[in-house]
């Protein structure tokens, strides 16, 4: 039996989700931009989903810009702010450990003459907001922290951050990523007071390839891609209709409070069932995320534990990068030591798990420690 | 439009009595490489083979393509066919290199007459023919010592055949003819240019890989079998057998000194690979291994290696640099593919200091302790064939 535990990675669609973009590629297969009936009825359908979606994220629907996915969103917005603002000012304040994504982008902007400062998380993971808010200065643009890490599941306070920042100086542009938070826990867009803020779909049972920004009333970026009127500039390009629709769909299965008390039993039985077993040390804090659990099994490379795991059709995902590798900028910015970072699982969980998964994972996680060769 | 590849054999014209051998296996290796592309009549004579597409839609460029890494030519042409008929020459020719003669500004023409009834002489050919390309296309001027392009008439037994500068051919001799070898390949820089290098030399090739799930992934061993298909494309199909070695390193790790790990582990490998080349008709083993690159490929470590098999081990590499290697496997279109990042059998418990000075005697005594003697003979029944065709997709 198939036991995935890796749904921080990405999530199976949901039949409803999956139905709907089918559905929405054979019959309703206008362009929305077409001025006839077919047109009529994609924007419609197109419309639909914006509003279920921009009700999720606590924001108005016009102001929910449909991308290509995470990555798109986090370049649109770090890229977008930059460069409406670089008259302004060249400094980006960025926590240690964001995703990738927004990571790189604003390493390239280093390149491009932008000056950038890392804010270190405490033990745990957590963003302190007074740190971002003191790195804050003058010159400063753009401060992007994610609402949830990937790798360990930390929360941070989001409206914490924009208060404590906002109080420095109002009018530096505030992005946080919640690819890792939409889905599993409230996210207020509006009521955060954030300038823009990024979900995807996949993450939570949607398709692959569609992700959303929203951009606060008022705020002005600038486009990566030019071409076209499509959501209003800001990414011209036919609109991935099936795609959206189904984003929609699964939005609209949302069910955050159950679930989350669902994963959360299943959370803290994981904790309990893995420390029990000699060699494991648990990375995540006690106030992380549940649907994120990252452990390190001592002396058993991440990808050696992995493979075994899958073996037994337990899918994880390793901690680090693989051996050749560096480890993972997030395990070293906490303070987890090479050896341990180097033999880090995380395991992440959605709604369709039980504990038989953990039962399995457990069970085969204790029979690796015996059998498999320490390599660390 | 009628045309033809001609194909100018190398080495094979210096191999005497055997010379008609060679010239069948280098026909049934372009008729190999050539599969999928359509009907063609491979044949030969004066020295050359005649690569005749039999239909108007064959690809031609994706022909030469495939024929410039066929070992054993040395040059090839793309010409055009015409009647041995002066008139038709003189007619042909300018009309069939039109967009070469655009493109240069000088010439000149080179006539070859093996059919020696043909009622002109080579120089006649020549002048009748500059004359004519001189008045079609005014811009060009004749240049006999260091001409842009060479236009090239070769009357033979078929028919006029028409062709600018050739191609150069990838060399060597052909695939087949110098008998064959395995190839330890795991999935690094080096195995796969040193396989390329062998199959120059007209070695067949057999390949073996060692798996270590989970300690090694499938993406490993997929990584292992995309290289092995670009090796293909010069080497031709092979059998790739992997080899299940888990246990056998579980049990180096556990039961020898960690700093002989690796040497130990290399012997085994030659020991299973020497049984597996000897079951597949294989004269020798080859590997990738490089003087002194790493701790297992010093002098002493090669030579406690080497002990392990009574077959000859081919080491292409073994005088070169990395970046010697690595500027190979550029240009056979395996660097980016062997540099994706995962573990192999090689690198999965490798000692943080290897033994640099191995001795013989206390590997041999060290691995004695081990007790492989079945394992290997388990190894090797349980053997993963796979078939490797130079096809892209699998």
């Amino acid at each position: 039996m198939e036991h995935y535990l890796d749904n921080s990675a990405t999530t199976v669609v949901s039949q409803k989700a999956a139905e709907k973009a089918f559905e929405v590629m054979l019959k309703c297969y206008g362009n929305p931009s077409s001025l006839h009936a077919k047109g009529l009825e994609a924007e419609k359908e197109l419309e639909l989903a914006r509003n279920l979606i921009a009700r999720a994220i606590g924001c108005e629907s016009d102001r929910l810009f449909f991308t290509s996915g995470g990555t798109e969103a986090n370049n649109t917005a770090v890229f977008g702010a930059c460069q409406a603002l670089k008259k302004r000012g060249n400094k980006i304040v960025v926590s240690a450990v964001e995703h990738s994504s927004v990571l790189e982008a604003v390493k390239e902007l280093e390149n491009r003459g932008f000056s950038a400062e890392y804010i270190a998380p405490e033990k745990d993971g957590i963003i302190p907001p007074q740190k971002v808010a003191d790195a804050v200065d003058d010159s400063t643009v753009l401060v992007s922290v994610m609402t949830t890490n990937n790798e360990l599941g930390a929360v941070n306070d989001i409206s914490a951050v924009v208060k404590a920042v906002r109080k420095k100086k109002s009018s530096v542009i505030i992005h946080t990523d919640a690819v890792q938070a939409f889905g599993k826990i409230p996210v207020k867009a509006k009521k955060s007071d954030v300038d823009l803020l990024t979900v995807s779909a996949h993450k939570i049972h949607g398709p692959k390839g569609v992700g959303a920004l929203y951009i606060k009333k008022g705020v002005r970026i600038v486009p990566l891609h030019f071409g076209g009127e499509q959501e209003k500039k800001i990414r011209p390009g036919t609109e991935a209709l099936p795609l959206i629709c189904a984003f929609g769909e699964a939005v609209g299965e949302f069910n955050i409070d159950e679930n989350y008390q669902k994963v959360k039993e299943l959370n803290l039985y994981a904790r309990k069932k893995l420390s029990a077993i000699g060699g494991v040390v648990i990375n995540s804090g006690d106030n992380a995320l549940p649907y994120i659990l990252n452990i390190s099994v001592r002396g058993i490379r991440s990808e050696t534990m992995l493979h075994y795991l899958e073996q037994n059709e337990i899918y994880v995902s390793s901690g680090s990068a693989c051996a050749k590798g560096k480890p993972s900028h997030v395990l070293s910015a906490v303070g987890i030591n090479r050896d341990l970072a180097d033999s880090a699982l995380r395991i992440s969980f959605s709604k369709f798990n039980n504990k038989g998964d953990i039962d399995a994972l457990a069970e085969f996680i204790e029979k690796g420690c015996k059998s498999l060769v320490k390599k660390i | 439009m009628n045309e033809i590849i001609l194909v100018k054999d190398g080495e094979i014209s210096l191999k005497g009595l055997n010379r008609r051998a060679f010239e069948d296996v280098l026909k049934k290796n372009i008729k190999t490489t050539l599969y999928g592309l359509g009907k063609f009549e491979i044949t030969s004579a004066q020295s050359t083979i005649y690569v005749k597409p039999l239909s108007e839609d064959i690809d031609l460029d994706e022909a030469c393509d495939r024929i410039s890494r066929v070992f054993g030519i040395v040059t090839f042409s793309r010409a055009g066919v015409c009647r041995k008929d002066m008139a038709e020459i003189l007619d042909f020719a300018p009309e069939y290199l039109k967009e070469k003669l655009e493109d240069v500004k000088t010439f000149k023409v080179e006539a070859k007459r093996s059919d020696k009834k043909f009622p002109y002489k080579s120089p006649e050919i020549c002048r009748e023919l500059g004359g004519k390309i001189l008045e079609q296309f005014p811009h060009l001027t004749v240049d006999v010592h260091n001409p842009q392009t060479t236009v090239t008439v070769e009357v033979r037994d078929f028919g006029a055949y028409i062709h600018t500068d050739p191609i150069k051919g990838a060399g060597g001799i052909p695939v087949g003819t110098g008998g064959n070898a395995a190839i330890l390949i795991s999935g690094g820089i080096d195995s796969p240019v040193a396989a390329y290098m062998m199959a120059k030399r007209g070695i067949k090739l057999t390949a073996i890989h060692f798996a270590s799930p989970p300690y090694t992934s499938q993406r490993a061993e997929d990584k292992v079998i995309r290289l092995l298909k670009k090796v293909s494309k010069y080497s031709g199909p092979m059998t790739m057998y992997t080899v299940p070695f888990t246990k056998i390193q579980e049990t180096i790790k556990d039961k020898c000194p960690e700093e002989l790990f690796t040497i130990i582990m290399r012997r085994l490998m030659m020991k299973i690979s020497q049984r597996i080349a000897l079951d597949n008709d294989c004269s020798a083993l080859i590997t990738g291994e490089s003087l002194g690159q790493v701790a297992s490929q010093t002098i002493h470590a090669l030579g406690c290696t080497d002990e392990a098999s009574d077959m000859v081990v081919f080491r292409p590499l073994i005088g070169m640099d990395k970046q010697e290697i690595i500027d190979i496997s550029y240009k056979i279109d395996t660097f980016e593919t062997s540099i994706e990042p995962y573990e192999d059998c090689c690198t999965v418990f490798t000692p943080k200091h290897p033994r640099t000075r191995p001795i013989l005697k206390y590997v041999k005594q060290a691995e004695e302790a081990g007790d492989f003697g079945d394992m290997i003979e388990e190894a090797l029944k349980n053997l993963k064939v796979t078939h490797i065709f130079p096809k892209e997709d699998y």
